[in-house]
């Protein structure tokens, strides 16, 4: 058989993905000294934190004098349902805001407090208002400081391109390779420690706010490497999508119209989120209209509005209101912040959407009310990590971002996202940087294996008549969305791992057009062995949690149960055959215990 | 459901052609899903960049009918039924594929800009900024890098001489946003006209016209600098003055 040609890049350290996490990854294991390759799917600055919108969730105390990393770590806890890795939420807390100063250091320019300093929004489950923002495109704001300060830090970009699989030395992973997409031509990443910052799962739903860079790639190269996964099956629909006008259907609306003063509403304009208030909330959720619309500017003395319950209640009781037949015309419900809010006001907090909704749709949100509904937006489940090193299960192997599990437990609170990507991104990279220079010598690639990975990429241009793999996509898509949703049960799960297991065997046959540069066809094809990858995961993950926690309902299984609530779910892969086990969560410590039954 | 003509140019630098393909179209699509459709079913290898199809990456750029758009941002039924709608990469950057230009153009005039250099911090180590100085730079900050202004500023897109020289809008108002940061120490305003070649600007405003963010690129980034930068030197700021008065200045 015929050698394959490929380039090699050598470095210390190789970052894959190029969105908040990744890129905070590269400068910080750049400032260690060591040499540092950024690799990523579509070009610089385009990774999907752009689309990030309310804000960076950190308890900088510049509304809220009374908040702190305390009460952060106790929201962030009580929203992931107390299956969240403790001490990545405890770091999580204490470092988010020395992480926002530092992004204001590099440049980024927050809506500020009438004192000059970094304002902070309200969002679901977070007692003060936390989230540092600019109107709603904090992400973007996010992305470009990152890149416009990593372009001076010595780090190499090498954007569009794909990486198809790690190689190891032994146990220890020695790189990465992959194609670039402008040519199809192949490359080899030879590092001594390589961070996965890929984002997330998303691709695997047909309605989701991601885009199609989220096929799972860094859970699979990871799985496939022989680390393990947790936290699968806690995957996060986020309440408010737009359902209607169809030229927005599926566009994202922050939770920031929530936390600035929109409120959800059934058919009969009745505010239905009071009906929906589950026991865990009620000592901190106001139960009637007065006090919640009290709350919005006297928080000492009156408990949070309803609407600004975490994400899962929030969904569930949207899908419940819709089912009952108190939906909107268009199988959602009204968020209406326009009879709520005055015109300049709204133009002020929410310039980007103001402007989306007029362009796309010409729909004026400053007079009328959005319909909106849920969508998959995140998956809290990833690489099982070391809370403070985020070094994964395979040595020399790091995570970081939505790529990895642990840190939002069952339901990520909204805002702590952002924050996560700066917090482990940099300490993903200042450890992979540590690891690298401790390592010392130099690492082996097997020729023999990237021989095999190249040619099993090459495949599908061998099978001219081969599956469509847009059909084969969809038809994924199909099945998670109507097996694998927001609620599930058992006899669903099983069905959808049936479906799964055809779709792989499909996809052994998947075929491709056209040659090698910019194929999109092709790469589609590739990207469905880490898709079909992840959907089987979350499937099996939701099949073995006999009980409904966050992100995962199970109508057959429809409350929490204690004994689940101790351990994680954790997945690996042998030989190609995925198994999975249960594992008790890290133990928490007394102190941290105590924060968490203090009263609201 | 209405049926159009996609003309979409199909080829690599080598050579390619405007192809046709019939599509049917649902209510509300834009021309990235269409796009997305001939993919699905007639084309697969039809090469387009796209992210986030929410007008928020700046990805999917082309010439739609002539016109450089976002793909994602341009509503079908703004064209009328049966219409034949051409879709072509961006001119001004090497073709790699159908629609996907080489645009590392930009990224290398990126790497030029001379960053940010804050000034210290207040005695507490805080940094305060009142909203009102903030509000002038983040209108630049809005940029989605989606090199629209790029492409259409005729300095790049006809005198490929001009290149090693010229910035182009998206980093004159790169250079704006960092000159009007309220905390920024370093002074640009040389470097503006020596490395950045503000100078070969003659505000036809192209620039400003295909902005999908609405940035006032000409009027609040390029004409400050220009007026900053050359004083009497420059012949387009010196009519400009002559008609406008010294002081005259146009609102947002």
């Amino acid at each position: 058989m015929a050698t394959v040609q490929y380039e090699t890049h050598e470095h210390d350290v190789i970052v894959i993905g190029a969105g908040g996490a990744g890129l905070r990854a590269a400068i910080e294991a750049a400032a260690q000294g060591v040499s540092v390759g950024l690799v990523c799917k579509s070009l610089l600055g385009k990774a999907h934190t752009v689309m990030a919108e309310g804000g960076i969730a950190a308890a900088l105390g510049n509304v809220w004098p009374e908040d702190n990393w305390q009460v952060h770590f106790r929201d962030t806890m009580k929203g992931g349902r107390m299956v969240n890795n403790w001490r990545m939420a405890q770091l999580h807390a204490q470092e988010a805001p020395e992480r926002v100063l530092e992004l204001e250091r590099w440049g980024a320019l927050f809506d500020r407090t009438k004192d000059g300093l970094i304002s902070q929004r309200d969002f679901g489950g977070h007692r003060y208002a936390r989230l540092a923002h600019v109107g709603d495109r904090t992400g973007l704001e996010m992305i470009r400081t990152l890149q416009y300060h990593g372009i001076h830090q010595g780090i190499d970009v090498y954007m569009e391109c794909k990486i198809e699989r790690l190689t190891k030395d032994g146990d220890r992973v020695s790189g990465a390779f992959g194609y670039w997409r402008n040519s199809g031509e192949f490359v080899l990443f030879k590092a001594k420690a390589v961070v996965l910052a890929t984002g997330g799962i998303g691709k695997a739903w047909k309605i989701t706010s991601n885009s199609w860079e989220y096929t799972g790639d860094g859970q699979s190269l990871a799985l496939w490497a022989g680390a393990d996964l947790i936290d699968m099956e806690f995957v996060q629909f986020h309440p408010t999508h737009m359902v209607w006008p169809p030229s927005v259907a599926g566009l994202l609306v922050t939770e920031g119209v929530r936390g600035d003063g929109g409120t959800l509403k059934n058919k009969q304009g009745e505010r239905f989120m009071f009906n929906h208030i589950p026991d865990l909330y009620k000592g901190e959720t106001a139960d009637n209209i007065e006090e919640a619309e009290r709350w919005y500017t006297d928080k000492k003395n009156n408990r949070r509005t309803p609407d600004l319950l975490p994400r899962d209640i929030v969904a569930r009781a949207i899908r419940a209101e819709v089912k009952a037949g108190r939906g909107s015309p268009h199988g959602g419900v009204f968020l209406d912040i326009a009879s709520r809010r005055p015109a300049d006001y709204i133009r002020k907090r929410l310039p980007s959407m103001y402007h989306q909704f007029k362009e796309l749709a010409d729909v004026d949100i400053t007079k009328e009310p959005m319909e909106v509904g849920p969508a998959q937006h995140y998956v809290m489940g990833g690489v099982r990590v070391d809370a403070d090193s985020t070094a994964a299960t395979v040595p020399g192997l790091f995570a970081a971002g939505e790529a990895a599990g642990g840190m939002h437990g069952s339901n990520r609170l909204g805002g702590n996202s952002l924050s996560d990507l700066l917090v482990f991104g940099r300490r993903a990279g200042l450890h992979a940087a540590l690891y690298a220079k401790n390592l010392g010598g130099r690492l082996n690639v097997d020729a023999g294996h990237v021989q095999a990975i190249a040619r099993e990429t090459l495949e599908p241009f061998n099978r001219t008549a081969g599956e469509n793999p847009y059909a084969i996509q969809a038809d994924l898509q199909d099945t998670m969305q109507n097996l694998v949703g927001i609620i599930r049960t058992e006899e669903e799960l099983k069905e959808a791992l049936k479906k799964i297991e055809a779709l792989k065997a499909r996809a052994r046959k998947v075929g491709g057009g056209g040659g090698r540069t910019y194929n999109p066809g092709w790469h589609t094809a590739l990207d469905l062995k880490s898709l079909l990858t992840v959907a089987e995961c979350c499937a099996m993950a939701a099949l073995e949690r006999k009980e409904s926690r966050g992100g995962h309902t199970r109508e057959d299984h429809p409350y929490s149960d204690d004994t689940w609530g101790t351990v994680n779910v954790v997945l690996s892969q042998r030989d190609g055959v995925t198994s999975l086990r249960r594992e008790p969560l890290p133990k928490m410590p007394d102190e941290l215990k105590a924060l968490l039954q203090e009263r609201t | 459901m209405p049926t159009y003509t996609m003309r979409v140019f199909r080829g690599d630098p080598g050579g390619g052609e405007f192809k046709d393909y019939r599509v049917e179209t649902g209510e509300g699509m834009v021309v990235l899903d269409v796009i997305h459709r001939i993919q699905a079913t007639e084309a697969p290898d039809l090469a387009c960049r796209w992210n986030c199809k929410a007008g928020k990456c700046g990805s999917c750029s082309a010439e739609i009918n002539g016109k450089p758009r976002l793909m994602c941002m341009t509503r079908m039924n703004l064209f009328e039924e049966g219409e034949t709608i051409s879709v072509a990469p961006i001119r001004t950057f090497p073709l790699i594929r159908d629609l996907v230009t080489d645009v590392s153009y930009n990224y290398e005039k990126a790497k030029q800009v001379p960053p940010l250099r804050l000034k210290p911090p207040d005695p507490d180590g805080k940094y305060r900024m009142m909203q009102e100085d903030v509000d002038r730079a983040q209108e630049f900050h809005k940029c989605i890098e989606c090199f629209l202004c790029q492409d259409v500023c005729h300095v790049i897109r006809d005198h490929e001489e001009h290149k090693p020289k010229f910035a182009g809008p998206r980093f004159f108002i790169k250079i704006a946003g960092l000159a009007m940061h309220p905390l920024d120490t370093v002074d640009r305003t040389k470097w503006v006209g020596t490395h950045a070649g503000v100078g070969l600007c003659n505000i036809t405003k192209c620039c400003t016209e295909v902005c999908p963010e609405h940035i006032h690129i000409t009027d609040n980034g390029i004409i400050p600098m220009k007026e900053r930068m050359a004083d009497n030197v420059d012949p387009v700021v010196w009519l400009l003055r002559k008609f406008r008065g010294a002081k005259g200045k146009q609102p947002a």
